[in-house]
């Protein structure tokens, strides 16, 4: 017979430091570089871990070499400065005329100062530039406060970037002064407000029943009437600015509004459109349904050809839309599509007991999507939006396929001035291009993991 | 737990209980595609009763008191919440989810709010009542489920315990006619069974009138007016606790109740 097993405890075990490969500088050095390393208990072991010895240096190896070659190509060994005004001749080595040492193989930097106003803002007139300059400056101040944490007033800024700002902008880069009569916004307000007014008389019973079931359409009328034609009263003032028409415009310039113009108006689109997908009613289902699967289904190209070329085809004669913002609306449209089915995944992932929750407390359907199941959707799905926002910046570029010149576009009509003709033109300015896109996108993908982290923090998920 | 304290409680219940109709079904079905998920229901519930629901799973208790407030709809018959016809209409189903409040077996908590902000959600967005006094109210309700120090964490952040006393807290602060508790100790550790009964007895006590689907018979002989056994979507046996646990009539519930007493 076993004695029965019995233990009792008198004093606690010592709470002890752990070993040297679990914690700290060497813990972090053994388990993510050496733990793979060092097993070689079995033969089968010393194999493998041979293998990860060699293939880590060769890695590093090949990114020592690699990054230098880089660094190389485009600080150590480039050209800077063309003090004598020798143009493409300042790149140049000793056997094709000019004074750099035989294999030299470098960025040819001048080339890329002498081009980069026409690379950032295409053929827009020199004297009006500062109007661009006040509109990325304004921009860019009205996204920073909007986006950092500690600014106060973001909602209200936030607003104002969404409504004034685009007004702003275009003023200032169309110059305003269009076309529009006075007169004509004029009547056009007075019916709004006519609208307006009868819907108010309405909703209050004046009119009767019928009209009065019908006062809100009034109401949505009255008011889109008086804000477009606001619009077109203010964009008609002539505030004195030189007008530069939309096939001005290039460069940089035009990827960032092609770009901000999808990513701003694809989001809600999206929302609206995967909440209309999923929703209980089949007409609005079905609709939304088509719409997505239209938009996914046709390349980026095909969209932008068709609104460039065909479009046009199918208008009353006269009518003439601006090639811009026809590319604009595909693209808004495109986007959109795409953006709904990254929500939809969001949507999907909630727990059905969140709707059930909100219901229960008698939210309405609008109040229990904005305050409980969409905040939840969304953020679980921020990789996803800012990858279809980085797509979306980077899809920019084949505007060019529709005589709109962008950023990669005015590269390219860079590179065939002969006066610059060097063989690393091509690749000096590509480097140049690339890195503006570089800086762009990785930002957009560095503030995406600060907002994941700052969520995940807040929900300790 | 004495026995005075018991037989008080029950006295003092049966007393708070009025006359006045809270909740009527009458012929209630309902199905779900093919399967007749509830069959006949007939019940009658008072301002101040307190109903308890047990019966083997699948036997249709949550389902009939999710029909209460249209967390699922009801196919035949008809129902009536404080004298407001339960149907299609929008505006009687925000009006019958604004006086019935439901606490579930897994909180249903919104993670990414506060317990503070949980609790005022409701009221700030349906009641429209502004924000500082929806956050008096919560912080009143908070203490009376005991937790008013947790008011600025988040649901992730608490034990199981304490989620479900928020979840309670959040649906009292909309102040209630009645309270409808599916399974809410279901899914918590044996350890935090305790502070959320011990927290619907004093809400019992305080004269709530509440419908509890629950395992946890103990519950119902403190506290409850009435017991529904109920088995494949029909009501079939209902009576005072006394009577039920004592003296179960229905071949069916002498089963059920031998299985769940023995343990």
């Amino acid at each position: 017979m076993t004695k029965p097993h019995k233990f009792i405890r008198t004093e606690d075990a010592p709470l002890l430091p752990p070993p040297a490969t679990e914690a700290g500088i060497t813990g972090w050095l053994w388990q993510n570089i050496f733990a793979s390393m060092a097993d070689f208990h079995s033969p089968m072991a010393a194999l493998r871990s041979l293998f990860m010895i060699f293939f880590t240096l060769l890695l590093v190896y090949v990114f020592v070499d690699q990054t230098y070659g880089l660094l190389d190509f485009a600080i150590f060994s480039a050209v800077f400065t063309d003090p004598e005004t020798l143009k493409r001749e300042a790149c140049w080595t000793v056997a094709q005329g000019g004074s750099l040492p035989e294999g030299w193989h470098a960025a040819c930097w001048p080339f890329v100062w002498a081009k980069q106003k026409f690379a950032l803002f295409g053929p827009y007139p020199e004297e009006s530039l500062w109007r661009v300059y006040v509109s990325l400056f304004l921009g860019a101040i009205g996204l920073a406060w909007v986006l950092l944490e500690r600014m106060p007033y973001r909602k209200h800024v936030g607003v104002l970037m969404l409504t004034a700002y685009p007004l702003i902008t275009f003023i200032l880069l169309t110059g305003g002064n269009s076309d529009t009569s006075f007169g004509s916004v004029g009547i056009w307000i007075i019916t709004g407000l006519a609208l307006i007014s009868i819907g108010r008389m309405a909703q209050a019973g004046h009119l009767g029943s019928l009209l009065n079931d019908l006062s809100g359409i009034f109401g949505v009328l009255g008011w889109s009437i008086v804000i477009l034609n606001a619009i077109r009263g203010i964009v008609a003032i002539d505030f004195n600015l030189q007008p530069v028409g939309t096939g001005d415009w290039g460069g940089l310039l035009i990827t960032l509004v092609v770009a901000v113009t999808g990513i701003v108006a694809s989001l809600p689109l999206g929302i609206v459109l995967a909440l209309g997908r999923r929703s209980n009613m089949p007409v609005i289902s079905i609709l939304c349904t088509i719409f997505i699967e239209f938009w996914r289904g046709v390349p980026l190209i095909t969209v932008l050809f068709m609104a460039s070329v065909m479009l046009p085809l199918f208008l009353p004669a006269g009518v003439n839309f601006d090639n811009l913002l026809r590319a604009l609306i595909g693209v808004m449209l495109f986007s959109a599509a795409y953006m709904a089915e990254v929500v939809r995944g969001g949507l999907q992932a909630i727990d059905k007991g969140q709707y059930e929750g909100a219901q229960a407390m008698g939210l309405s359907y609008w109040q229990m999507m904005r305050l409980i199941i969409l905040p939840q959707a969304l953020t679980h799905v921020i990789p996803g939006i800012v990858n279809t926002f980085i797509g979306l910046f980077k899809d920019t570029t084949l505007v060019s396929i529709v005589g709109i010149f962008d950023l990669l576009g005015a590269g390219q009509s860079a590179i065939a001035d002969a006066a610059w003709s060097t063989p690393v033109q091509a690749i000096t300015i590509y480097l140049y291009i690339g890195g503006i896109f570089f800086i762009f996108c990785f930002g957009m993908s560095r503030y995406s993991i600060y907002m994941e982290n700052k969520l995940s923090k807040s929900r300790s998920h | 737990m004495a026995s005075n304290s018991e037989n008080g409680t029950a006295a003092a219940s049966k007393m708070q209980v009025t006359d006045d109709v809270m909740i009527s079904m009458e012929k209630v079905n309902k199905w779900y595609g093919n399967f007749h998920v509830l069959r006949d229901i007939n019940l009658t519930v008072n301002k101040g009763e307190r109903i308890v629901i047990c019966g083997p799973s699948g036997s249709g208790k949550s389902t009939l008191i999710r029909c209460l407030n249209r967390l699922e709809e009801h196919q035949a018959g008809t129902i009536t919440v404080q004298g407001i016809t339960l149907n299609n209409d929008l505006k009687n189903i925000d009006e019958i989810r604004r006086e019935v409040g439901m606490v579930f077996q897994h909180f249903n908590l919104f993670p990414h709010l506060t317990i503070l902000e949980n609790c005022t959600l409701a009221p700030i967005w349906v009641r429209r009542m502004p924000k500082a006094e929806a956050e008096e109210i919560a912080m009143q309700y908070l203490e009376r489920v005991k937790i008013p120090e947790q008011a600025h964490k988040y649901p992730g952040q608490l034990s199981g315990g304490q989620q479900q006393r928020v979840a309670i807290a959040r649906s009292l602060c909309m102040e209630p006619q009645l309270m409808l508790f599916d399974e809410p100790t279901s899914a918590l550790d044996p350890e935090m069974i305790k502070e959320v009964l011990d927290t619907m007895v004093s809400l019992a006590e305080d004269g709530m009138s509440m419908i509890c689907v629950t395992h946890e018979m103990g519950f119902a002989r403190k506290v409850a007016n009435r017991v529904i056994f109920m088995d494949e979507g029909q009501i079939i046996e209902e009576k005072e606790p006394e009577e039920f646990f004592n003296n179960p009539e229905n071949e069916r519930t002498q089963l059920f109740l031998s299985q769940i007493l023995d343990h």
